[in-house]
């Protein structure tokens, strides 16, 4: 099993639920976050003061699955995500050691899908 | 000589106030509310800059192509250029118990609305350089001699005899029309219609449509430019038709729906708010039930029906509810008109003068067809020259980091 967590611009959601959607991936959560990548953030002024390096609001996925459907995931991701530009974002993959479904006990497999 | 009444002075004061209150706070509320959160404070921004600019537009040259002296009947000539002869007496033609330069200033809120109106169309995609050249043109050339048409001493409109209380054609049908066309030059949102963006908090919309209502009262109410029994009768059907129109909007989306929403209660009371403008000071508070009826039913159709189906991205349907209830208003204006209620007004098609009807059709239709051709000339030299649209990444950032560099909410702290 693993994590895998990806960090995308927020207004690539949609495009990247709806790859998710077509590998009947439909297991996941969202939030807001904010971050910076290499372009240390954007620049935002308030009666003439520049506040540089004001992070950027990004969307953060997080999605638990069986491994088999790790590089469909991924596939999907970057297949909603990717512009071309800097700033799409990045998809961290992690081992996940135990998930269980609280309302049934279910551990592991049977549980993350 | 006519003399300056102070009860008629104080009202028309205090509707100038209500009409401002409708532009900012209420239509910027009622607008950023719909977009999403990246959009707010661009399109706020949009109704409040538009107030600024309007106000110093119509002392320089807009009040006098509107109200001047007539050229043609079709616009007014400049030599009330900033207010040159234009002062404090009251002025026979437009309000003789008034003073004039108050006349100038209720009129101004008005001509500061309408522009502000159009922006529910290209909402969350316009570049804010283009936006103000397009409002500054718009005003000049489209709404200003409109207003001289229907207001304006010896426009064309007025002298056919076209009832329009207090600006459905003017205000609601030019701008709505302009919308539909701006909407359809500039193209749909990226994304649009697969994905529907949200509006980002329907408590400002709904507070936003609630202070149109209130500020619509010296809209509609204030257009009797006096403090007497027909200012009272516009205030009341003004009421009547919003609560009729919001009630109808809310059954319908309860049946096709499944729910009644407060979008829903929020469209409809501000469809019903256009459509009673033009009838207002005509109409039996009866007629404004029916009128209110009719637009909710009218404009449900075209904002959820329609529009989905030809899937042009009118954004914040400015087209569906002022186009259409402005056009709903025109007419029904000429069906449902009284004499017994106004006697400066007519009889309508209902009480036996066809004539009224076709009136206030000929009037609708002229004010279609101008704003749209003038509209569409000017979107189309902006659209080359300076261009209307933001760059696509500039569209998805969101207009208030793009054009102002501003954000409108945190997300720590």
């Amino acid at each position: 099993m693993k994590l895998i967590i990806a960090i995308i611009q927020s207004d690539k959601l949609d495009e990247v639920m709806g790859q998710l959607d077509e590998k009947e991936i439909y297991l996941k959560t969202v939030s807001n976050v904010l971050g910076c990548g290499r372009q240390k953030g954007v620049t935002e002024v308030y009666r003439g003061v520049k506040e540089a390096g004001t992070l950027l609001k990004k969307v953060r996925l997080e999605i638990g699955v069986n491994d088999s459907y790790v590089q469909p995931t991924v596939d999907a991701i970057i297949k909603g995500a990717r512009t071309g530009n800097i700033g799409d974002g990045k998809i961290f993959i992690l081992p996940l050691e135990e998930c269980i479904r609280i309302r049934s006990g279910e551990t592991g497999k049977v549980a993350i899908g | 000589m006519p003399k300056i009444d102070s009860g008629d002075t104080a009202w028309v004061l205090a509707s100038t106030a209500l009409v401002l209150l409708m532009t900012a706070p209420g239509l910027a509320m009622f607008y950023g509310g719909l977009v999403r959160r990246k959009n707010v404070l661009s399109t706020m921004m949009q109704s409040f800059f538009i107030l600024c600019l309007i106000s110093i537009q119509w002392i320089l040259w807009g009040y006098s192509i509107g109200f001047g002296p007539d050229v043609g009947h079709l616009f007014g000539n400049l030599s009330w250029f900033g207010l040159n002869h234009v002062g404090l007496t009251a002025n026979a033609d437009y309000a003789p118990t008034i003073p004039h330069q108050l006349y100038v200033l209720f009129q101004m809120m008005f001509a500061v609305i309408t522009p502000a109106l159009i922006t529910g169309a290209f909402a969350e995609r316009i570049k804010f350089s283009t936006f103000v050249v397009f409002s500054l043109v718009w005003a000049t050339l489209v709404y200003d001699p409109i207003a001289h048409w229907v207001w304006g001493k010896d426009g064309w409109l007025h002298n056919l005899g076209a009832l329009d209380f207090a600006g459905g054609t003017v205000v609601h049908m030019s701008s709505g029309f302009s919308a539909l066309v701006l909407a359809l030059v500039m193209g749909r949102r990226k994304g649009y219609p697969r994905i529907t963006p949200p509006p980002h908090n329907v408590t400002y919309t709904l507070i936003g449509a609630a202070l149109l209502w209130f500020g619509w009262f010296g809209f509609n109410a204030g257009s009797a430019v006096q403090a007497n029994e027909l200012a009272v009768s516009a205030f009341i059907n003004t009421n009547t038709a919003t609560a009729a129109a919001a009630i109808g909007w809310v059954i319908l989306d309860w049946i096709f729906a499944g729910k009644p929403t407060i979008l829903g209660a929020a469209t409809g009371a501000v469809a019903g708010l256009v459509a009673i403008t033009p009838a207002s000071g005509f109409v039996s508070p009866i007629s404004s039930i029916w009128i209110g009826l009719i637009v909710a039913v009218v404009c449900y159709i075209f904002v959820v029906v329609i529009k989905q189906r030809l899937k042009y991205d009118d954004s914040l349907d400015t087209f569906g509810v002022h186009g259409v209830g402005g056009t709903i208003g025109a007419l029904t204006t000429g069906l449902f008109a009284q004499k017994i209620i106004n006697s400066g007004g007519a009889d309508g098609l209902l009480f036996g003068n066809p004539h009224q009807f076709l009136v206030n059709a000929i009037g609708a239709g002229a004010t279609i067809v101008y704003s749209v051709v003038m509209t569409l000339i000017i979107a189309l030299i902006l659209n080359a020259t300076m261009g209307l649209r933001v760059k696509e990444q500039d569209e998805a950032i969101g207009l208030d980091n793009t054009q102002h560099k501003e954000s409108a909410y945190t997300l720590i702290d």
